[in-house]
């Protein structure tokens, strides 16, 4: 059996009854990175040594039968956004090369609690800006599936390690679509879960108002396992949310007939490549064999997402990336400068890539007076009406079902050149997040070998719907189970 | 460079680009400028499409879904240690952070 492309449930499984140890899978998936991930390149950093120490604790555990969770032992991996204590954490930017945290972000603090063994971190577009993976100032990512399309972004790294059995699970964050689309590229599961369900602390900050840190897994029920370890209020992120979470699995294989499946119809006007089209209406098809309501729902603004979307991040990233200045950490520029703000110009000029910069001086523009009223505010406007579209549309279904992304995985290279063509593969994801609202991204078929994502969208802390009524469809369907042919 | 005086106008023009370069400390070449002024320009254009909703009587969203301010206790924790910072900053004379001069003394 090969240990690595295992399910977190099912290591869990094999672990408790002795069949491995935690140094023996940990080492499997070790070596399986050193096989692939020069093809693959999932990972800036690995922390070989860190996680066979961690192994070995979680061993100890395991044998004395104590303070085991579902997650002791297993090997995982984490976006490089996410703050790691002692270890080197980049958020994929030169400017932050050579910056090893003096703290764990929360969502660390609690896998390292749960007993889970970090393998490393991964690649992912600079600052979490992109949607391929190209925007890191470090290497691509490729796709497990045809090694010269991307891996989807900006969680690319992430997804391409899970789908390739680089790593049990990883965390990657979501800000706009950056867990679900590279979900949906690499035939993996990925959750936006609501705004504020999870603990932003430690992650180094996109848009704040946007930012969602989430799991990205082979199936819905490690995707619950893993939510569940990392969810909840926590007084170091005054966002957080202090409703009580839910044990995630009991929902799971609880019967979903009678429920309201909701089709947007805007979803589903021109756009959608003909093979994606395909493959979501045979899931539509599976959902109402197993005995779902199917009804047209629609979400009004959903051609205003985009633009929202992008407004408010702009705005929001330029006020948060004005903290990298080249004097208290991060990169800084080697010249001999008369004064601070040359060093500050040369070191962010040395340090950000360029869509970094398109996007803090486009946030810049959209900020200055005289220009605020009619793109910052009236985004924010725009977006009460996104919130008035979800909340009329789930007075009708339970859950929402659009495409993931309007194509599969493109090659390396075709939109790079091209920033409003790489923003418009982003047109089903970024609804969510201005809104808030939760969504499961999961692996629905295939178009000309490569993997369809679909996603159901819920109402705000409906978490748990979303794992009932995925899972229904994963115990109906196989096309989870299908692993690239690269591993 | 007042941007009031314009027209609600997607153009954004080299001196326009350079000018916000200024403003959030980034130093651009006049190649590269161009280069973000046609991208700058294309994508306001395709932005303008919210100027076609009418959001008369339409309040901002909050940024928050589920609540307002946020409140705790002001609590005293130990911070991180001057060691322990410094451990990240690029230059340091092992007290302080050095930067060049801030002040013009002529």
């Amino acid at each position: 059996m090969e240990l690595s492309n295992l399910s977190v449930r099912k290591a869990h499984e094999m672990l408790v009854n002795k069949q491995i140890s935690s140094v023996e899978l940990t080492s499997a998936v070790l070596e399986n990175i050193r096989r692939l991930d020069p093809k693959i390149k999932a990972y800036l950093t690995v922390t070989e040594t860190h996680a066979l120490e961690q192994a070995l604790k979680a061993d100890i555990r395991l044998n004395a039968k104590e303070n085991i969770t579902p997650l002791t032992g297993i090997p995982y991996a984490l976006k490089d956004c996410l703050s790691t204590r002692g270890i080197r954490t980049t958020c994929g930017s030169k400017i932050l090369d050579g910056y090893v945290p003096q703290f764990n972000a929360t969502v660390v603090e609690e896998l390292d609690k749960s007993g889970a063994v970090l393998l490393g971190k991964n690649n992912m577009d600079e600052f979490g800006m992109g949607s391929s993976c190209e925007n890191s100032a470090f290497f691509n990512t490729h796709n497990p599936w045809k090694l010269d399309r991307v891996p989807g972004g900006s969680s690319g790294g992430s997804a391409a390690s899970v789908a390739s059995g680089l790593s049990l699970f990883a965390l990657g964050e979501d800000t706009g679509g950056s867990i679900r689309m590279p979900a949906g590229f690499c035939n993996i599961v990925g959750l936006k879960p609501t705004y504020g369900r999870v603990s932003r602390y430690g992650h180094i900050g996109l848009v704040s108002s946007f930012d969602c840190i989430g799991p990205l897994t082979q199936d819905v029920y490690d995707c619950a396992l893993v939510l569940q370890t990392i969810a909840g209020k926590d007084s170091m992120d005054g966002t957080s949310l202090p409703a009580s979470v839910p044990a995630y699995t009991s929902s799971l294989g609880k019967s979903i007939k009678g429920l309201r499946l909701g089709i947007p119809e805007e979803y589903f006007q021109a756009g959608m490549d003909e093979g994606v089209e395909i493959t979501i209406q045979e899931a539509i098809r599976v959902y109402e064999k197993l005995g779902m309501q199917i009804c047209e729902v629609s979400l009004p603004h959903t051609q205003a997402a985009l633009p929202v979307y992008y407004l408010i991040l702009f705005a929001e990233a330029s006020a948060n990336l004005a903290r990298f200045d080249g004097t208290r950490f991060g990169y800084s520029s080697n010249h001999n400068f008369e004064n601070v703000v040359d060093l500050l110009i040369q070191s962010r000029q040395e340090g950000f890539g360029e869509e970094v910069k398109r996007r803090i001086m486009l946030g810049t523009y959209v900020l200055s007076s005289g220009y605020y009223d009619a793109y910052y505010l009236k985004a924010q406007k725009v977006r009460t009406l996104i919130i008035e579209d979800f909340k009329s549309a789930f007075e009708i279904c339970d859950v929402i079902l659009a495409p993931t992304c309007p194509t599969t995985a493109f090659k390396i290279g075709e939109k790079k050149q091209d920033p409003l063509t790489m923003y418009l593969s982003d047109i089903y994801v970024v609804a969510t997040n201005p809104a808030g609202v939760p969504a499961l991204s999961l692996p629905c078929g295939f178009s000309e070998g490569l993997p369809v994502g679909m996603q159901l969208i819920g109402n705000h802390l409906s978490e748990e719907l979303l794992f009932q009524i995925g899972y229904a469809y994963q115990a109906e369907t196989e096309w989870h189970k299908i692993h690239p042919p690269i591993i | 460079m007042d941007f009031s005086n314009k027209e609600f106008s997607s153009l954004i023009d080299i001196n326009a680009v350079h000018y916000i370069a200024n403003l959030i400390r980034l130093k651009i070449d006049d190649k590269e400028a161009r280069v973000f002024s046609h991208q700058f320009s294309q994508i306001i254009e395709y932005f303008q499409k919210l100027t076609e909703i009418d959001t008369g009587d339409i309040q901002p969203a909050n940024e928050n879904w589920a609540m307002n301010n946020i409140f705790r206790d002001d609590v005293v924790k130990p911070s991180m240690s001057r060691e322990e910072f410094l451990n990240n900053t690029p230059h340091h004379d092992g007290y302080f952070v050095r930067v060049p001069r801030i002040f013009d003394d002529r």
